[in-house]
């Protein structure tokens, strides 16, 4: 027993944000809880039996009253929900600066991957100062990524792809935690994100076992799980080229247009007949069951440094 | 038997007899929330042993009591016990069966083999999860997400996914009963408005009942279905989306948190008035805010959903839907509070406990409105924080407020009268022990320790000591009952018919009240709570 946690580290931009509104919101709770426990009190005490309170005149009920503290609680509420909601809609919003790193929940570790190929496990390091972006998905159950010194937290659901981002403002070590249940060892999912000074961290990013970038390994399995042999510049089959796709709007058969990002190349991949490009026959097999959610992540990135080669289709 | 049956009144509704049969093949409503109340305190006492051997785990944040894996079965024990064996058939499946036919001047409900029916289902229901989870062990949490519940838990799962599937028709029974009852039995002249508003909240709990019981029968079924034929309709692997379970879940599960309160607000509408000696403040708006509360409950599912990958703008629109529901509480609030004002006061037992549940739901719902503001909700959720918010309204409020009611009208059921000391300590020994066990809990929340955690880390610690200090009061304070109450069951007193000077029908009938109730029907008048100041409080000039 070292310490004794009273108010949790304030380490990201967002964090002295968030405990604004936290110690605004727990003023106006304290303000309204001991005024109504005062009341009750108050009245208990004043209109005991036998007290010599006066209790002369009617009140059983009051309509003004009660139209205006209605009001008065509706309007608090609206205020409270307005400042809420606006910090949330940042979320949506990373910087366009950001650093990218993708983030893997499997029962029970967190690996992450930078986007030169370093990986590590149950650590995530980042630079301070820099807005990085963290991509989540799982490879089994729901997980969730919960830093409590940057207030941030998102769940990483298998079959799907989300994204957390957050802008560290002060070098240190801080908790890590799973914080969705996802089975035996829930609470031994737990790890450190490390924040460092920015050239401490590219030092760092450059030191690790030298691997190839997430682009050289994505092209690899490109080739090597046979993509190329449809979707290559020497392929005879009937196939969308990629090159330039990503980012940009693709014409669907349905005649619907869809934005070509994350998402949609991953679907493309595990569900190919589900959005198909217009002109092209379905033909395309399902890579479900066949692609680790790493190697995903991997092809992903490949695909995207397409996007400003060749034309735009 | 020396119980109240001895009572030398004829023809009490103990009189048929005290054979098994007379008890498990009565129509009686009465009998038969004798029948729920006797299953659910054992639950619930089930339920607060798994809680026990929770908080001793936390006493240290090394997990050096029970392995993980027994850990999380406690906690799965523990939320499925709580929420389905006693949280949601509480208050209405033993006062209000008991109540409701009282409170309308009626002979029974209007189903009464219904009624009886609804236990027997209730009970098979119960002993086929309970079953499951004692002898297999269930680990998915009382909230079943998928995937891990449908492909990475043991074989129980369906098994007790069933037992709760059951369960789900008992409440259903029970719900029709009571909008049919409601609708259909009231005396000559109870108009709706001069309903008590118990009987209000009875009948707005049922409708949720009735509507939002059947989304977790379909949405179980599925998880079985997942499990067994593998339909794969939670699993991405096959095109199934993980995230619809939770959208389905908490469909039924958010209203079902209404199932909870909604009966115990009613209990404390009734007891306020009546040792204030006032007529319930804003009678009408209370009766509206129940419905309110009812309708907007069905309406605000996402806020569970925040941080699930839903999408940004559906969290926006869950967010503001979530406030709006702040706004019929804080009224019930209000309106209680100023119920004593210009009243005369006195403590009987209920009454302290309903004060304290004023105070507890006071500062349970004040709580929630942090966990209703997006970005405060980003860092609240799925930590502690969440756990004392729903724990100050499930524990603070409706065991609070069943406690209330057990002690008001426990003369009426049984015709003995308590030890009035006994029952003061035991409520404020509760109202202690229960703010010591949960208040550190906010604050582990706010330092972000998340729930359903078997070990943490140290600086965590403190405040998991105050709070396991806490629940040995709060178990003590919920022990004592009893101990004064089975007392009183054998030797109390014999209670008058209206110990205390109440104004509801109910406490026109004899205590206890003869097996048709009425010995002549009751025909009403007036509106409820029609309280006068006694004697010595009237100002000079009304005496």
């Amino acid at each position: 027993m070292d310490s004794v946690a009273l108010h949790p580290i304030e380490a990201s931009t967002l964090a002295p944000q968030v405990d604004l509104l936290f110690y605004a919101l727990l003023a106006f709770s304290l303000g309204l809880g001991i005024f109504l426990t005062v009341l009750v009190l108050g009245y208990a005490i004043k209109y005991r039996r036998g007290s010599k309170a006066d209790r002369s005149g009617e009140r059983s009920r009051n309509t003004v009253l009660e139209v205006s503290w209605t009001t008065a609680t509706a309007l608090m509420a609206l205020g409270i929900f307005l400042w809420g909601a606006e910090l949330f809609l940042q979320r949506d919003h990373p910087p366009p600066d950001s650093l990218h790193i993708s983030g893997i929940g499997k029962q029970w570790m967190w690996i992450f991957e930078h986007q030169n190929g370093r990986r590590e496990v149950d650590e995530l390091h980042v630079p301070v100062g820099q807005p990085v972006v963290v991509s989540l998905s799982s490879e089994d159950v729901i997980h969730s990524m919960f830093v409590p010194a940057f207030r941030m937290k998102m769940d990483a659901v298998p079959g799907r792809q989300t994204q957390l981002w957050f802008q560290a403002t002060r070098a240190g070590t801080y908790d890590l935690f799973c914080a969705e249940y996802c089975g035996t060892q829930h609470s031994e999912m737990r790890g450190h994100v490390v924040v460092m000074q920015p050239q401490d961290f590219a030092k760092w990013l450059a030191s690790g076992p030298t691997v190839e970038s997430l682009v050289q390994q994505g092209q690899a399995l490109f080739r090597g799980l046979g993509c190329s042999g449809c979707h290559g510049p020497s392929a005879t089959v009937h196939a969308p080229k990629l090159e330039g796709v990503y980012g940009h709007p693709v014409g669907l058969a349905t005649s619907q247009t869809v934005i070509a990002d994350d998402g949609y190349i991953r679907d493309s991949i595990l569900q190919p007949k589900k959005q198909v490009v217009g002109g092209f026959d379905p033909i395309m097999p399902s890579y479900q069951g066949l692609i680790t959610e790493d190697d995903l992540g991997k092809l992903v990135a490949y695909i995207k440094s397409l996007a400003n080669s060749g034309g735009t289709p | 038997m020396t119980i109240a049956a001895d009572l030398p009144e004829r023809g009490s509704y103990f009189a048929p007899g005290w054979r098994l049969r007379d008890w498990l093949l009565t129509t009686d409503h009465k009998r038969i929330a004798w029948l729920y109340m006797s299953a659910l305190l054992t639950f619930f006492f089930i339920g607060g042993a798994a809680a026990t051997l929770i908080r001793i785990e936390l006493f240290s944040p090394s997990g050096d009591f029970m392995t993980d894996d027994t850990y999380n079965r406690m906690f799965t024990l523990h939320g499925v016990v709580m929420v389905w064996f006693f949280l949601i058939p509480s208050i209405p499946a033993t006062l209000g069966n008991f109540l409701l036919p009282l409170m309308l001047g009626a002979k029974d409900l209007a189903f009464p083999r219904l009624n009886l029916a609804s236990w027997y289902v209730f009970m098979a229901g119960a002993l086929i999860t309970l079953w499951a989870m004692l002898v297999g062990g269930l680990d998915t949490g009382w909230t079943f997400y998928t995937p891990l519940s449908t492909m990475f838990t043991t074989d129980n799962t369906s098994i007790a996914a069933i037992g709760v599937f059951i369960i789900g028709f008992s409440t259903i029974m029970t719900g029709i009963n009571f909008i049919v009852t409601t609708h259909k039995l009231r005396a000559p002249g109870q108009t709706w408005f001069r309903l008590p508003i118990f009987v209000w909240t009875l009948y707005a709990t049922s409708l949720v009942m009735v509507l939002a019981t059947p989304v977790l029968a379909a949405t179980l079924l599925l998880i079985v279905a997942d499990r067994v034929f593998g339909i794969g309709i939670f699993d991405p692997a096959q095109g199934g989306d993980p995230l619809l379970f939770q959208h389905l879940f908490w469909f039924y599960s958010h209203p079902a948190v209404y199932i909870m309160i909604l009966p115990g607000m009613g209990v404390v509408s009734e007891i306020l008035p009546c040792f204030s000696r006032r007529p319930l403040f804003g009678y009408k708006f209370v009766a509206y805010s129940s419905m309110g509360i009812a309708l907007l409950g069905f309406m605000v599912w996402g806020h569970h959903m925040f941080v699930s990958g839903q999408s940004t703008y559906a969290g926006v629109i869950f967010s503001f839907l979530s406030f709006c529901i702040a706004v019929p509480s804080a009224i019930k609030v209000f309106n209680w509070t100023l119920t004593m004002r210009k009243g005369s006061v006195t403590f009987e037992t209920s009454m302290i406990y309903s004060l304290g549940f004023l105070g507890l739901f006071v500062f349970g719902g004040l709580a929630g409105l942090f966990l209703a503001a997006l970005a405060e909700d980003v860092h609240l959720t799925d930590t502690y924080f969440v756990i004392a918010h729903f724990h100050y309204i499930m524990v603070g409020g409706m065991v609070t407020a069943f406690l209330a009611g057990v002690h008001f009208w426990w003369p009426k059921m049984t015709g003995r009268m308590y030890s009035e000391t006994w029952g003061r300590i035991a409520a404020v020994t509760s109202f202690l022990g229960f703010n010591l066990t949960f208040f550190p809990q906010f604050i582990l929340g706010f330092n972000g320790m998340p729930r359903r955690y078997h070990t943490y880390p140290d600086e965590f610690q403190v405040w998991n000591v105050l709070s396991s200090a806490g629940a040995v009061v709060l178990a003590l304070g919920y022990l004592m009952p009893l101990f004064y109450l089975g007392y009183s069951l054998f030797k109390g007193p014999r209670a008058p018919d209206n110990p205390w000077d109440a104004t509801g029908l109910e406490w026109q009938t004899s205590s206890p009240p003869p097996k048709d109730n009425f010995r002549t029907p009751p025909v009403v008048t007036g509106p409820p709570y029609q309280y006068e100041l006694p004697e010595i409080d009237r100002p000079a000039d009304q005496r």
